[in-house]
């Protein structure tokens, strides 16, 4: 059951989406965030569902795999829909007791609708495209203008790898202990929600100590490769702005420009 | 010149928190050449882990001296040249390995020393090689066997070049398979390379592979020589907890038991049937 907990979905690739720099990818998410905001009417909506469609084509990641991914929005989708379809004042054209359908109400809900599933389409192709060591060495480069105010960002992009290093090598550690606990006679299915909850106890506590021990022995053996934080490192991989790079973050900017207009004069 | 290594009367001390004083290691002197393949043997507590962690500088001594390649370790400033010399390797291997992938972790120490990227790459790939996981380049660490981590975690020591490597009970994790393959990495570190070893183990086998077997008990060096020299005193080794090789032991109790006269030294297992089928053969 444990197994099943994918940490940032990464379907690994070699398509030019894959291949752009983790940098300009970052950059251009929260960019094509803000502009999802900025679009107000259908062309311009229209506009980037096309770029993300594309975007989704290029990658060549199965369009089945990106929906299975909005499964859990559904609820936020469909309650948005509904209350944008009965609460948005206009002309109506259908009325149940305090339910009032207009007709600004359906464009609204319908606005909405595309603007959450492509706020969460856009945002999950990042994931799906780029491997976590990407994203937080792409994270660290970003950010790194800020260790002149003294933020840890290495520091903090290194716990962060760190994190993911040992996500399954702990959970491997917790279906031992589960086994472990259950033949010494554990129950772990029966009770109401306290005694369960207690029942995990005796999970948490060698997980926590063992956690602490795997930390001990991995802070002297990075000592003993000669870590010693930021100072005088370099990176194996460099990360180079390419042609790609230069290619998609134009086609990106280009297309969001023209949403922020278009959405600006309303359509 | 020419020890690597060198201890002179070390003595290590544990203070736990209620003023219970353990002594660990008492007076021990050891010198290791360059060059030179190290079993350091002994069973629970005989203080060979201790031992170990003063070669570069993880433990201080309480009293004597530690010196590898002449520096020594109790001086801070150099304890990063040290550890550029002597680099270790864990009994766990899960527990060194700090990259989500099989290269970024072996260029790990590299990049902590500022090496060149160019230089990186070549060194990671030469030293992936060396071990024999070089195919193994882009997986992810918690998908390979025991022994294949342990080789990662090994090729990402040797990737600084360091002049002495120690092993820490290396197979004490893995399944006889993946003992066998350290073990051969190991072996080849020191003859192909020239890498000098120490190997901490408790497994006779291992220490059979060794030029020199030193053996602790109590914090002491009990002994040390060949391992034809060592393992030729069962009485010794059965008195500080260890058992012989197999093959020592089927001789040693042959003649013990049915009074045979056979010659106590054979260390494979062909010398072992040699003997015997000699002995039969009269």
């Amino acid at each position: 059951m444990l197994r099943d907990i994918t940490i940032g979905q990464y379907f690994p690739g070699q398509s030019i989406v894959h291949r752009v720099d983790p940098r300009l990818k970052l950059v251009l998410v929260m960019a094509m965030i803000v502009t999802l905001f900025l679009a107000s009417g259908p062309v311009s909506y229209a506009i980037l569902a096309a770029y993300i469609l594309s975007v989704i084509y290029i990658s060549g990641i199965q369009p089945k795999m990106v929906v299975r991914g909005l499964k859990p929005v559904v609820f936020i989708v469909v309650f948005t829909a509904v209350l944008n379809l009965f609460y948005t004042p206009g002309n109506v054209l259908w009325s149940f007791g305090f339910l009032k359908l207009t007709d600004t109400g359906i464009r609204v809900a319908i606005l909405m609708v595309v603007r959450i599933l492509l706020l969460i389409i856009g945002t999950s192709m990042l994931t799906y495209t780029t491997s976590p060591i990407e994203l937080t060495d792409g994270l660290e480069r970003l950010l790194a203008p800020f260790k002149k105010i003294h933020l840890p960002v290495h520091e903090l992009a290194m716990m962060m790898s760190i994190a993911l290093r040992f996500i399954p090598t702990l959970i491997e550690e917790t279906e031992k202990i589960i086994a472990a606990q259950k033949a010494r006679g554990a129950d772990f299915e029966s009770g109401n929600l306290m005694q369960r909850a207690r029942a995990m106890v005796p999970i948490l506590v060698p997980l926590f100590i063992s956690a602490f021990r795997r930390a001990d022995e991995l802070a002297i053996a990075m000592e003993c490769r000669l870590y010693r934080g930021d100072v005088g490192r370099t990176r194996m991989k460099q990360m180079k702005f390419t042609r790609v790079d230069a290619g998609a973050g134009t086609v990106s900017v280009i297309v969001f420009a023209a949403v922020i207009v278009l959405g600006r004069m309303g359509w | 010149m020419s020890e690597i290594i060198k201890t002179e009367n070390l003595t290590y001390i544990y203070r736990s928190a209620d003023e219970v004083q353990k002594v660990a290691l008492d007076g021990v002197s050891l010198s290791i050449e360059r060059g030179e393949f190290v079993a350091v043997l002994g069973h629970n507590g005989s203080g060979k882990s201790t031992l170990a962690s003063h070669f570069n500088g993880i433990r201080l001594p309480s009293g004597g001296t530690v010196y590898v390649d002449a520096m020594d370790t109790r001086k801070p400033e150099l304890l990063y040249e040290i550890r550029k010399t002597c680099a270790m390797v864990f009994q766990n291997p899960d527990n060194q390995i700090v990259a989500t992938v099989v290269e970024e972790d072996v260029a790990f120490a590299l990049e902590n020393l500022g090496i060149p990227p160019e230089e990186i790459r070549e060194r990671v790939d030469a030293s992936l090689k060396a071990v024999g996981m070089y195919e193994f380049r882009r997986h992810a660490p918690h998908k390979l066997s025991g022994g294949q981590k342990q080789r990662v975690a090994i090729a990402g020591v040797i990737a600084m070049m360091p002049r002495c490597v120690v092993f820490d009970e290396p197979t004490a994790m893995l399944d006889p398979a993946g003992r066998r393959e350290v073990m051969r990495v190991i072996r080849e570190l020191n003859q192909k390379l020239g890498i000098t070893v120490v190997l901490i183990t408790h497994h006779m086998d291992e220490a059979v592979q060794a030029g020199r077997v030193v053996v602790m008990h109590g914090g002491k060096v009990m002994m040390q020589g060949t391992p034809h020299e060592i393992f030729t005193q069962v009485d010794a080794l059965r008195a500080a907890s260890l058992t012989v090789p197999q093959t020592i032991e089927v001789l040693f109790d042959l003649n013990n038991q049915i009074g045979t006269d056979l010659p106590i030294d054979a260390l494979t297992v062909d010398a072992c049937a040699d003997i015997l089928e000699r002995y039969l053969a009269n």
